[in-house]
């Protein structure tokens, strides 16, 4: 590590770079999905790919998420490394056949003689007024699945990092990208490469309370945080990153420290990741709390249009402090 | 009355992006005559079907002794369609299957023992007792399963074929499916998929004439099945699913193409199941005379009046044939009724691959 030089990037060129440093390493690696060719992706994450590494890698494909996605879990079976790009994460319901009955499944159906090392990609998550078809949270559903494992990378090195560790792992490995996160700038380490997938992190140390969260409410979570130690409440932020397996030693080893906590989460509140983080701690840590778990999810509407209703759907700062203000009260 | 199966024939739809591999006249008609096939090769055929036929018959009574439980879907009536397109494949090919699929891996040589033991549940199945009738698998012949998503194994032959291409690789891809998975978006968006990508698939639908209940014109406004196909651009015709031959044939021709460059190609089986669809289908919907019409094509029977007729099978053949089947399917029964259990503690096993870390 050289240490000190960094560059100054976003979010969406930290993926951009993940993956031509993916497609570089290894050739069994390729992209392919809904107009990550000519178009440059429908977020411009693979802008330029095409005419980096050529249309046999950068495959741009029909409006199939079925088709497309078991295409990447056979071509992985066959020894390739897909990447493959699903616009939203609710377009992702029309392959979900391909991504549960086949992908998270073939290694147990089989007896072990398969394995399906593929990852997929898509956006997650609300705030850009796209209404109630392109908005929604349902990393939390996936997180549900026995098979496949759950990232979701809510910072630049994240962003930069989880791609090629997952494209090690001999497992399907879904990547949540929170629609929001793809402007957000920042630096990075010149030499930033791959990063573990496997645990949470402590983004801000605390003593007084827990706050639990992930992906897209990380960057809302750490502006409470900042509000509330302006009124003498020392937060300590973990940010889960991996959703599935989760590392509840993490969050379980604040908790005894702070004897609080709060998820936050996006996903609707019903059966949703925040409502088995919520168990986990009553199931291992019911006596460290001094106080009910706390929750602030999404409104459970389908995601409305208009921008203060939307506001009104979310986690927001405001609803993360008066949540935090219930359990150190 | 039933629609009775018609001559081969190119399919009259033009390849929408034909290019220059496609060989010229695709269609089975159009392969040379090769003479009479060895009446030995004849009878190889046949004893598979037979093999097929009583392993089937002997998991009917093994199911009515409550020997082995889940679904378990018959294909006796439609051995001609699982021989006669293997017949066509090399070991290097790879084949994506149904859950009416025993004959399938019964051809591809996936070993009886393990796939009694399979039906059993034992820890010597071909999936570990983890997959049962409707999900065997053996990786090592290049049999990916045993797909119980009407539609869903088409995505992942796509996915093996397109490996295939990018590598170089001149090998075929198999893919089984029947008539009901033409209803599902899985099957427009694959052969849109493949033939946009001019990928090395072998769209193999056996249709029976029935998705479980409902008869292929109750399910499809255009129930022919070839022209369907024909209309994304690949060559399809449809083949007499109920003689050996004529499927071997066409498969033949079919995958020689497909293995060549030529793209996907698709046939159309006309087959018939002659059992329910599953153990627990009282077949209401069909007329018993229906069954009967379709018996008086009996694969087996007609392959077997053929060699007779010309002299290359005598009763102490047949004999022979059906002795050594016999023996067989005794003894995998024997071997999975002897067989272990996978141990309860490994319930969990094989949802995550072994990691070094």
């Amino acid at each position: 590590m050289s240490g000190n030089d960094t560059v100054k990037t976003t979010y969406r060129e930290a993926m951009r770079a993940a993956i031509r440093d993916a497609m570089q390493r290894d050739d069994r690696v390729f992209l392919m999905g809904e107009d990550v060719g000519a178009y440059g992706g429908c977020f411009a994450v693979s802008l330029g790919l095409l005419a980096e590494f050529g249309p046999e890698r950068i495959r741009d494909t029909p409006l199939s998420e079925s088709a497309f996605v078991g295409a990447g879990i056979g071509a992985a079976l066959a020894g390739m490394r897909p990447i493959v790009e699903i616009m939203t994460v609710n377009f992702s319901l029309l392959a979900l056949d391909q991504i549960l009955n086949n992908a998270a499944t073939l290694q147990h159906m089989s007896g072990g003689q398969l394995n399906v090392p593929l990852v997929i990609r898509m956006t997650t998550g609300a705030g850009r007024q796209l209404a109630a078809q392109h908005s929604h949270s349902l990393e939390g559903w996936y997180a549900h699945i026995p098979g496949i494992r759950v990232l979701a990378p809510a910072t630049l090195e994240d962003a930069r990092g989880m791609l090629w560790t997952a494209l090690e792992d001999p497992d399907p490995v879904l990547i949540f990208e929170h629609g929001s996160l793809y402007n957000m700038q920042g630096t990075l380490a010149a030499d930033a490469g791959a990063v573990d997938i496997s645990s949470a992190v402590i983004r801000r140390p605390g003593a007084d309370v827990t706050v639990i969260t992930y992906g897209g409410t990380l960057g809302k979570t750490l502006s409470a945080a900042e509000e509330l130690a302006a009124g003498g409440i020392e937060a300590e932020v973990i940010d889960l990153r991996t959703l599935r397996p989760l590392d509840d030693a993490t969050f379980l080893a604040s908790i005894a420290r702070t004897h609080r906590a709060v998820i936050v989460d996006e996903g609707w509140r019903s059966g949703s990741l925040a409502a088995e983080v919520s168990a986990r701690i009553m199931e291992q840590a019911f006596f460290e709390l001094d106080a009910p778990v706390e929750r602030v999810c999404s409104a459970e509407v389908p995601m409305p249009y208009a921008r203060h209703l939307e506001e009104a759907a979310l986690p927001q700062p405001e609803r993360i402090i008066a949540a935090v203000h219930r359990v150190v009260g | 009355m039933t629609r009775q199966p018609v001559a081969p024939r190119r399919s009259s739809a033009p390849r929408a992006r034909a290019k220059s591999a496609t060989p010229a006249g695709a269609g089975p008609q159009a392969v040379a005559h090769v003479g009479d096939p060895e009446p030995a090769h004849l009878r190889d055929l046949l004893g598979q079907m037979v093999l097929i036929r009583r392993f089937e018959e002997k998991c009917v009574e093994l199911y009515s002794a409550g020997e082995i439980r889940g679904f378990v879907h018959l294909y006796i009536g439609e051995e001609a369609v699982a021989v006669g397109v293997n017949a066509a494949l090399t070991p290097e090919d790879s084949i994506v299957s149904t859950y009416r699929e025993h004959g399938h891996a019964l051809v591809r040589g996936v070993p009886m023992d393990s796939v009694m033991a399979e039906m059993y549940g034992r820890a010597t199945g071909c999936s570990g007792g983890r997959g049962g009738s409707m999900h065997l698998f053996d990786v090592s012949r290049r049999f990916y399963g045993g797909n119980a998503i009407v539609g869903g194994g088409l995505p992942v032959a796509v996915g093996l074929a397109l490996a295939d291409r990018m590598r170089g690789d001149p090998r075929v891809t198999a893919c089984f499916f029947g008539d009901g998975a033409v209803a599902e978006g899985e099957f427009h968006e694959c052969l849109n998929l493949a033939a946009m990508w001019d990928l090395p698939v072998l769209f193999c639908c056996e249709n029976n004439r029935y998705a479980m209940g409902t008869s292929v014109e109750h399910e499809q406004v255009q129930p022919d099945l070839a022209l369907r196909a024909g209309s994304y651009g690949m060559p399809a015709w449809p083949v007499d699913g109920m003689d050996v031959l004529a499927v071997e044939k066409a498969a033949g021709h079919a995958a020689e193409a497909v293995r060549s460059g030529g793209g996907p190609h698709f046939l159309e089986l006309q087959t018939y199941r002659f059992r329910a669809h599953s153990m627990y289908d009282p077949e209401l919907y069909r007329d018993k005379a229906e069954v009967e019409h379709w018996k008086e094509r009996d694969p087996i029977t007609m392959l077997a009046g053929r060699l007779r007729a010309a002299g290359e099978l005598s009763d102490d053949d047949l004999a022979s044939i059906e002795g050594k089947v016999a023996a067989r399917i005794d003894a995998s029964v024997t071997a999975a009724r002897a067989a272990p259990v996978e141990p309860v503690e490994d319930l969990t096993r094989y949802v995550y691959s072994p990691r070094s870390s």
